[in-house]
Formats: structure tokens, sequence, C-alpha cells
């Protein structure tokens, strides 16, 4: 237990030295490139993403294809704030309206904008639009007792129809374009390396507390009885237990922690597009949280990282290959790895 | 170069007002306006050339004093061009359009109602009326009519403006309401028989949208069915949840394309591509069911999350492995004739043929497995390990094959899905991810594990679709319906036809 300790101590200290290296002249050998920091930090939002599958699906049993919506829906949220943000600076030099509203031929600001001016509110949004876009759903679904594929067919068809209603220029989020440009936050010029550092370092931290929560909430008698409800639903209800309402609470809070990854996600990579909603995007994450190993919290941010290296890696290679072994990840983990790298690791350990 | 051709027109004795007529277009203005008059009273085609070269300006008078078409631009000696005035061409417009309407060819007759329709005026009254009871070509009559009644609108009779109201307040078309509309400014008096014949019109015209509506959503739902028909087997029959299903979809579509390619170079076979495309998609998808079935899934019975992932990563792979062998870009199939066109049915109400042509094929493929599954020997095989898959191994059912040959069933019917899909969709290696949400929402809609429930289920949605399309938008609409079916889950969990018994446990 203790060596499990000081192993992520030592992950987190490293990923926390990148920003540091990268500061370094380029002709010091320990310098990284600016790539490699930004490429890191989208994967640390990833990971985010994945805990917070992993805690529907590892711990509660219920398996969301549409995690990407709420992702995309708190990056929307931070999206909206960096758009406010542009004020005159943007290309048709309008003081409130962003420019794809000015080119719209809106002539003021939609009423759900309102507010998103303000760093605080916006940021907020990103955690409570998810959270009640998942409560309303998760009450629909959990109180009349869908489950299992069932379930994951609803979120699937809940991402992409989101996905399409997004794409509509007249929704006010910007149509196919999304949103782009970004100046500036809190005051920080987006492009200059302080920032990158800044918001590596925010997305580390978010990891570590959410890690930090989600491991605490799995020990708690809570996280027992949502186990238990993966394993036995019928028979946490025969012993009494609301499974509707710890399901619910836990896919809210799972939806909020996948908003929070949205929010630090979009001012890192600087666009947000309805692409984010595709239901593939979804899916891929499933596989890393499967890949790494379901039902362990380390494994969800193990398989974030080394799924994506391996996409990063692919697509630059051999980009045609990258969907065909990412197919090939789907029909593997399940029948050869169903604990995942996880499983893999205990399984020798117990050998051993 | 002196490029001259001179048509004289000068036939035998058949037409002696035709032969005496023609000179004196060529004399004086008087002369001119009498002989356009009595030529377009004539009726006689060979006139029409004539008198369109001289409204053109390219009638040319010779010099033996008879008249000819000028061809190409070079004027020959001692000929020069005919002038017409004022009275000349106000004729010669009543006279062309007479003639044009009289024409043996239909496209003519069309033209002439349509310049009639542009200017209507009193006078081209008695030639519509008579051209009208000759028609035989229900388009060009409809046109006539609109002229005829639009016309008799422009004259200046009340009576006559009467029934110009009521032939076009006997027309479905939206021309005839503008011309009401149009004029019912000018005719204060006869406001409101116009009113009424404007509000029949729009009765007639909401009936046709409400037919139309009507096919393009039975046409969507058929659509549907096909889709979701092989995912009701698969899933509801066997409870495994095939995410590859859109993948089989397009494979069946892409039969279809390279079984067009191997006929294109056999002419006797090609009309009759698409039919051989049916059992080469069902045998190609049934295959590669019966493959991922026995290779992958058997070993995944029993864990539904595990089998989603599974066969959705044998959709990207079928998909990417497609791409790279055909290329991204949409692959065209040509349909056979016999699918092409549209069909008019009476009242204006248009039907796109292979549209019609997929309703049929949905449900025939839909009773063909009714049949398989109700009839036949593996049908019985099937119901059997349905119901209990452990009392029927002890009958002597193998029941490792009949789960195979279940999901290549529903993998056919997939590949046949695609057959007909690749008539109204572009064929891409993405076809099938258009549609597997959709159809899973059928099957969830109407109940896993009963076709009928599936039917039905692909026609509602299909109809609820194409309703709400034009108030909410197309993907309002999508959202809409989602959003519909999670609230009717919420009353019948299992959907519309949910299995009862111990069957409903499983």
């Amino acid at each position: 237990m203790m060596t499990r300790r000081i192993v992520l101590l030592v992950a987190v200290l490293l990923l926390a030295l990148l920003p540091v290296l990268n500061a370094l002249p380029s002709s010091n050998p320990l310098h990284v490139s600016d790539f490699l920091v930004s490429i890191i930090g989208k994967w640390i939002c990833y990971a985010i993403l994945a805990l917070a599958l992993d805690l529907a699906w590892g711990y509660a049993g219920i398996l969301s294809l549409g995690h990407g919506a709420f992702f995309a829906l708190g990056g929307y949220a931070i999206g909206m704030h960096l758009m406010r943000l542009i004020g005159p600076r943007g290309v048709y030099g309008h003081p409130v309206l962003p420019d794809f509203m000015v080119f719209l031929g809106y002539r003021e600001l939609p009423w759900f904008w309102l507010g998103f001016d303000w760093f605080p509110f916006a940021f907020l949004m990103a955690l409570v639009v998810p959270g009640l876009l998942a409560l309303v759903v998760g009450y629909l679904a959990f109180r009349s007792r869908i489950t299992g594929v069932y379930l994951s067919i609803i979120t699937q068809a809940l991402t992409y129809a989101l996905m399409l209603a997004f794409f509509r220029n007249d929704m006010g989020f910007g149509g196919n374009n999304g949103f782009t440009d970004f100046k500036e936050l809190l005051g920080l010029p987006l492009n200059s390396g302080t920032t990158r550092a800044i918001l590596f370092y925010a997305a580390l931290v978010s990891l570590v507390v959410v890690f930090l929560l989600c491991s605490a909430l799995t020990r708690t008698k809570y996280g027992r009885v949502l186990t238990a409800i993966r394993d036995a639903e019928s028979r946490v209800r025969f012993l009494g237990y609301s499974v509707t309402q710890h399901k619910l609470f836990v896919f809210v809070l799972s939806a909020m922690i996948a908003g929070l990854a949205g929010a630090l996600y979009v001012p890192l990579v600087g666009i947000i597009n309805p692409g984010e909603f595709s239901p593939g995007n979804s899916i891929e994450a499933v596989v890393w949280v499967a890949f790494g190993g379901r039902g362990t919290l380390v494994g969800a941010v193990l398989g974030a990282f080394s799924v994506n290296a391996l996409k990063t890696w692919l697509t630059s290679v051999a980009p045609d290959l990258w969907l065909i072994a990412l197919g090939c990840l789907f029909v593997a983990v399940p029948l050869l790895l169903p604990k995942g790298l996880v499983g893999l690791v205990r399984r020798r350990k117990g050998k051993a | 170069m002196l490029l001259l051709g001179l048509f004289l027109l000068l036939g035998p004795a058949r037409a002696q007002a035709f032969d005496s007529l023609v000179p004196r277009l060529g004399g004086s203005f008087a002369e001119q306006a009498e002989a356009v008059e009595r030529l377009g009273a004539l009726g006689d085609a060979r006139a029409l050339p004539l008198l369109q070269a001289l409204a053109d300006s390219r009638l040319l008078k010779l010099a033996d004093g008879g008249v000819a078409v000028q061809q190409g631009s070079a004027v020959p000696e001692g000929a020069s061009p005919v002038r017409i005035n004022n009275r000349v061409r106000v004729a010669l417009r009543g006279a062309l359009g007479r003639l044009q309407l009289a024409s043996p060819v239909a496209a003519q007759r069309l033209s002439a109602a349509e310049a009639i329709l542009r200017n209507r005026s009193a006078e081209d009254i008695p030639a519509l009326e008579a051209a009208l009871a000759r028609e035989q070509n229900a388009q060009v009559r409809e046109r006539m009519e609109l002229a005829l009644g639009g016309s008799r609108l422009a004259s200046a009779d009340a009576a006559a403006k009467r029934a110009g109201i009521a032939t076009l307040g006997a027309s479905s078309s939206p021309e005839a309401r503008n011309l009401l509309l149009a004029s019912r400014a000018a005719n204060a008096e006869l406001g409101a028989e116009i009113d009424a014949a404007v509000a029949a019109i729009d009765r007639k015209l909401q009936l046709r949208q409400a037919a139309e509506t009507f096919f393009q959503g039975l046409s969507l739902g058929s659509v549907l069915l096909l889709a979701a028909l092989g995912l009701a087997v698969t899933f509801g029959v066997m409870g495994v949840i095939n995410m590859a299903h859109g993948e089989f979809v397009m494979i069946g579509a892409y039969a279809t394309v390279v079984v067009q390619e191997f006929c294109r170079n056999i002419p006797a076979l090609q009309p009759w591509s698409l039919p051989l495309a049916i059992p080469v998609a069902f045998l190609v998808t049934a295959v590669i069911g019966a493959a991922m079935e026995r290779g992958l899934i058997r070993h995944l019975y029993g864990r539904p999350l595990e089998t989603l992932l599974l066969t959705f990563g044998v959709g990207m792979v079928l998909q990417q492995v497609v791409r790279l062998v055909f290329g991204a870009q949409n692959r065209e199939v040509i349909s056979p004739a016999w699918m092409m066109g549209t069909l008019v049915l009476p009242g204006g109400v248009t039907i796109t043929q292979n549209r019609a042509w997929i309703i049929l094929f949905a449900l025939a493929v839909l009773l063909a497995t009714l049949a398989a599954i109700r009839l036949t020997r593996f049908g019985l095989e099937m119901r059997a390990v349905v119901q209990n898959r452990r009392i029927a191994a002890t009958m002597g059912i193998r029941t490792g094959r009949v789960d195979a040959m279940t999901f290549a069933f529903g993998s056919g019917i997939a590949g046949l899905a695609g057959v007909a899909l690749s008539q109204i969709d572009n064929v891409s290696p993405n076809l099938g991810t258009g549609y597997i949400i959709d159809s899973f929402m059928v099957v969830v809609f109407g109940g896993v594990g009963s076709l009928m429930g599936t039917l039905i289920g692909a026609f509602t949605l299909g109809l609820v679709n194409k309703i709400l399309e034009p108030y909410a938008g197309v993907v309002l609409a999508k959202v809409l319906l989602l959003v519909g079916i999670m609230l009717f889950i919420q009353r019948r969990p299992k959907g519309l036809f949910a299995l009862k018994g111990r069957a409903a446990d499983q």
C-alpha cells in the first residue's frame, strides 16, 4: 500500500516537473518541447474524464456512452467565457457580440449568454450544466430501471442529439465552427508559455483532487453500496437501499467531473466545436477505462495516458491504422484483458 | 462564304389557302396582319416556323415575290428582311400561341400554355378552350386549365371572370392561388367568390401536403424497419447488442456497388445488377456475422456491456478497412431504369419510385423474416433456444449452431438493408453510423424480441419524425423524438410490445 502511494506521488511530481523543464533554454538536454507539455496537459484532462467515467461504470455499473457530452458542455461553458473576453478584439470589432453572432446578424446577446463574462459564473456553469443534464436524464432512466445496454444506447443517443443540435447555427453556439481564437483567461494571454504552465498545473491539481475525492468516496459506505449495486442491483434494492438515489448521485457527480475536465481542456487546446459531442469521442473514453482497468481509479488514469500515447504515436506514424488499432483494442480488452492493465499487473503479483 | 439554304415552302395542292396566304406575309402591313391571323386560324403546323421567323425578323422577301426563312447571317441577293409594325406584332403573338397550342408536340403545347399564362389576355380564351377540348396529356391539360383560368380572369366580362375563378378554384396549384390573390384587389365585387376559391385550393394543398408527409414518413419508416429488423433478431432474440450492425448495413451497400461493377462488363446482366446484389449482400454479411459470433461474441455471453464494446470495435475495424479498400469518397450506385422517376397520383401527390420500391422491399423482408421464424425448422429451433437453452440442448438441438445461424440471419438482413439504402443514400464508409442509433430507438420503442413491435415502432417513428420536421426542423425533430422515447419508456419500460410471462424476466 505504501509503495503504491509512493509510486503515485513520484508520477505526479514527474508530471509537475514538465513545465519547469519546458522553461529551460532549448539548448539544455533536459528541455522538453511546448508540444509535449500541451499534449500531456490534454491527456491529464482526458484522465479526469476517465476518472468520471470509471466512477460511473467501474464502480456503479452505469456504462455511459455519452460522457463526451458532459465533457463538451463543460468545455462550451468555458468557451463562452473565453469568447466574451475577446471583446472588441474580434475580426468584426463588435464591443459585445462574438464574431459568429455579428456574422449571423444577431443584434444583442442571447439571454443564455448573460453572466458568462464573469469567470466564477462560467466556471460554475461548466459544472452545473452537465450536472443538471445528468440529473434529468439519470432521473428518467434510473427511476424506470433502465439499466445495462439500454442506458448505454440512451446516453449515446443523447450525445448524438446534442451534436446535431450544436451543429446548428441558430443554436447560438457558433454552429459547426464552434468557438476559437481565444485571447486571454483571467488576464493572462493564452498563447504565452507561462499561461500554458499555469493551465497545466490547474489540470494536474484537479486530477489529484478528483482522484483523492473518488478514492475517498469509493471507500465510504456509500461507495460500497454503489459497488454492490453494480454487482447485484436487485439484491441491493431488496435490502432496502434506494438504488435510484445512489445511482443518480454518482451519475450527476460523474457528469460534473466530466464537465470540469472539459472546462480545463478548452483553454489548453484553444478550440471547442460540436465534434466533441460525437459518439465516437465518448466511446474512446470508454476504451481508456476498459484498457486501464475499470473499477480501479489508477487504471482509469493509466488507460487515458496509455491509449492516448498510442493514439498520438500511431496517428503520426500510420494515421490509417489508428482506427483499426482502436477497434482491435475494443475487441481484445474484453476477451484478453477483462480487468485491464491493472488486472494484468495484479495477476503477475499474485503469481509471484 | 455565302451560307444560304432556302426553304421554299410551296407544297403541292394540299392546302390552297395556306399556299396563297404565305406570300402575303411579305405584303403591306394590313395584308401581313390579315395573313397572320388567317394562318393562325388555319391551324397548319407548317406556318409555325414562318411566323416565328417573322416575329424574329428573320423572314426574307425574295426577288420572285415569295418568302423564305433566313438561314445563317447572310442575306441572298435580291432578298430583304420583312418588316413588321405593332399591329402585326399583336396579331403574331395570338397566332403563334394558337398554332403552338395545336402543335402535335406536347412540349410545344406546354410552352404555349406557359406563354399564355405569363401574359394572360381575354383574346386567348377561344383558342385555349378549343385546345383544352382536344388535349389528352394530363400535365399539359393542367397548365392549359391554369392559363385558361388566368385568361378568363383577365377579361373584362364579369361572367367570364366568374368562370375563370371557378376554373382556378378547381385546380390545386399554388400558382392558381397566387393568380386569384393577385386579382383580388382589382375585382372587389367578386371578393367572396375569390376567397372561396382560394380556400378550396388551400384545402386541396393541405391534403396533398398531408399525403406527401405521410408517404415520406412511410418511406423513412421502411428504411428504419429494414435497418432495425436485423437488430430485432440479434438483439431481440439473442440478447446480443451488435453495435457493428450499422457497418453490416454499409457492407451490404458496398456489396451492391461491387455487384454493379461486376455486371458493368456483362451487358446481359446489367439491368439485373440490383436483384443480383440482394443474395450477394445477404450472404456476405451473413458470413461476416457468423464468423463474428463464433470467433468473438460466443466468449462473452452473459456480459452484455463487454459485448457492446467488442462489437463496437469490430464495427470500427470494418469501417476503416472498407475506407482503406474502397476509399473515403462516396461511391455511385446507378438505379435501374424501372426504379427511377416519380409517380404522380391523382391530386398531384408525387412519389419517387425508388422510395416506393423500398417500402415494398421492406415489407417483403419483414414477411420473409416472419416466415423464416414461424415456418422453418431453423425458426423452430431458434425459438426453442430462446425459450430454454438447456432443455433445447437436451432435445438434441445444437444450440451453438443455432446461435451462429441466428446471428448470421440477423446480419444478413442488415446486408439487405444496405442494398436498399444504396438506392437513396450516399454509399460511403460511414453510411451505417447515421442509422444505427435510430434503429436502436426503433427496437427499444417497439419492444425487444417482437417483430410486430419493430414494424409498428419503425413506422411510428418514421411518421412522427416527418410530421414534426416541418414545424421543428430536422434536428429538433430528432431531439424531440428522442425525448419522447425516453418519456415513453417511463410508462412502458419494455417497449410497446413487451414480452409477457417468463420470457420477460430475461
